[in-house]
């Protein structure tokens, strides 16, 4: 899947999950300083992030997702 | 006879089987509607549930609260940050010291429909989907924490839980703190939603619950002769409590005053009432002598009584022992059905607004009253006038809370 097809998903489950506008959800917005995510939501749109692309996002690996766009490539790259 | 540390209601909240708002089931209450409704949920045939009735909202919080925020929340939780709300802002929002204002919110099962849903997700579909925020949902001081957490209470937040009678107990609490000194403002109450399978065949198999399942609108019949046990029911009900001086000073709207509280224990049995009303009647006197009233001042009592062969009874024992046969009695369950931890805060708002309005709501479904049953029960609407009035419930572990309102 390219980056382009993946942030539409992704925004989707962090509307869902945390209540962030979709359109809020760009590759240079920082989860924790820009949308106000927490770390017990973040675990949970992983979670959600996993079913819908199919990939897996270890704990040590969702630590370093610090951007929307770093989501976003961590999919693209490891989605099947 | 007022002083200025007086404990007075500035605001009052609730969500019922029979309101989504506090003045929409106090006026449902005078109406006489009636709550309890088949339940058809696949579990009650699925294990052969004997009841097939219950109590449920009138109003779904999750119409009421922004989604994101109910998602977060158990519904015990949901409920009462639903009945916090509008007790805050029916108080006027106080502007109050965050550390002289506190939360006081009990609950008699807490966050089973979590605790139970989430168990049931482990085993069928793994750990992954087990929700991030299970425990916080779960625990008994949740719905507590959650109208903490919202209203800012950094002055204390509490969760008693005494089954049935916790959400009278917290308003007791809540008077203490004020009384105290320790607090100006608190909200306190109680919140129960734990309609699931396993609540009713727990008290099922306790032989608790009604199963009058072909006529549900008559099942909760407190005092009636041919009663046969309570209708589960869920909602919570929150009151803005305040120190007299601190609501004069800004000018509030009061309702009434709770005048006294009183709390006892029968430490005679683990569900069954002493037969002789005598544990309950020592915190209906304590309730009477922190109020600094004696029996001939209580004019009306809003009985816990859940429609259980023994429970009704005992508790018409209680009342004798404790006030007499001159008080008009109620029992607000025949229309709500018993919302366990909820019912004493939302009795105790029924109990505030009869002495407020003078009149005491008839108890619904009383077609025979029992011969054992000697008191003064209010079988219609009762217009009284009214100078003070005592709540009564109790709970599971012998646990008896009474209050006292008088007017403002």
């Amino acid at each position: 899947m390219t980056n382009e097809e993946i942030l539409p998903g992704l925004a989707e489950i962090v509307e869902e999950v945390a209540g962030v506008s979709k359109d809020d959800v760009s590759p240079e917005k920082s989860f924790v300083d820009d949308l106000d995510i927490d770390s017990l939501s973040m675990v949970e749109i992983a979670v959600q992030a996993e079913d819908k692309f199919g990939v897996k996002i270890p704990d040590d690996e969702l630590a370093n997702l610090k951007t929307v766009g770093d989501a976003v490539d961590y999919i693209a790259r490891n989605s099947s | 006879m007022s002083d200025d540390t007086d404990v007075v209601v500035t605001g009052i909240g609730a969500t019922t089987p029979i309101g989504g708002t506090a003045p929409d089931t106090w006026q449902a209450m005078l109406d006489g509607r009636i709550g309890v409704t088949a339940n058809t949920a696949p579990w009650v045939e699925k294990y052969g549930l004997p009841v097939a009735i219950h109590a449920p909202l009138a109003v779904e919080p999750t119409e009421v609260l922004p989604r994101v925020e109910a998602r977060r929340l158990d519904r015990c939780q949901q409920v009462a940050l639903v009945a916090a709300r509008e007790a805050w802002a029916d108080a006027g929002e106080p502007d109050v010291d965050p550390e002289r204002l506190g939360a006081v919110v009990g609950t008699g099962i807490g966050g089973a429909l979590t605790l139970l849903g989430q168990d049931d997700l482990l085993e069928t579909e793994g750990l992954r989907k087990v929700a991030v925020l299970t425990i916080p949902m779960l625990m008994p001081n949740g719905p507590a924490a959650a109208v903490g957490l919202w209203v800012k209470a950094r002055g204390g937040v509490h969760a008693p839980v005494s089954a049935c009678a916790s959400g009278a107990e917290a308003m007791a609490w809540a008077y203490t703190m004020i009384k105290a000194g320790e607090l100006d403002i608190a909200l306190a109450g109680g919140a129960e939603a734990s309609i699931h399978q396993l609540p009713v065949a727990g008290f099922s198999q306790m032989r608790a619950m009604s199963t009058r399942n072909d006529d549900p609108r008559t099942a909760s019949r407190p005092f009636d002769v041919d009663r046969d046990g309570f209708v589960l029911g869920e909602g919570a009900g929150i009151v803005t409590l305040e120190r007299r001086s601190h609501a004069v000073a800004r000018g509030a709207r009061i309702y009434g005053t709770l005048a006294g509280v009183g709390m006892s224990n029968d430490a005679h049995h683990i569900t069954a009432p002493e037969p002789d009303g005598e544990g309950g009647s020592r915190a209906i006197g304590k309730a009477l002598r922190s109020a600094g009233l004696s029996a001939k001042d209580i004019g009306h009592v809003n009985a816990h009584a859940t429609s259980t062969p023994v429970g009704d009874v005992a508790e018409s024992k209680t009342i004798l022992r404790a006030i007499g046969d001159h008080p008009v009695v109620t029992a607000t369950k025949s229309m709500t059905g018993h919302m366990l931890g909820a019912s004493g805060a939302v009795e105790a708002i029924a109990t505030l607004l009869a002495v407020r309005d003078g009149v005491v709501p008839g108890t619904r479904n009383v077609f025979t009253m029992d011969p054992k049953i000697d008191i003064d029960v209010a079988t219609e609407n009762r217009t009284v006038p009214l100078t003070a009035a005592v709540n009564d419930s109790f709970g599971f572990g012998g646990h008896n809370v009474a209050l006292v309102f008088t007017g403002a």
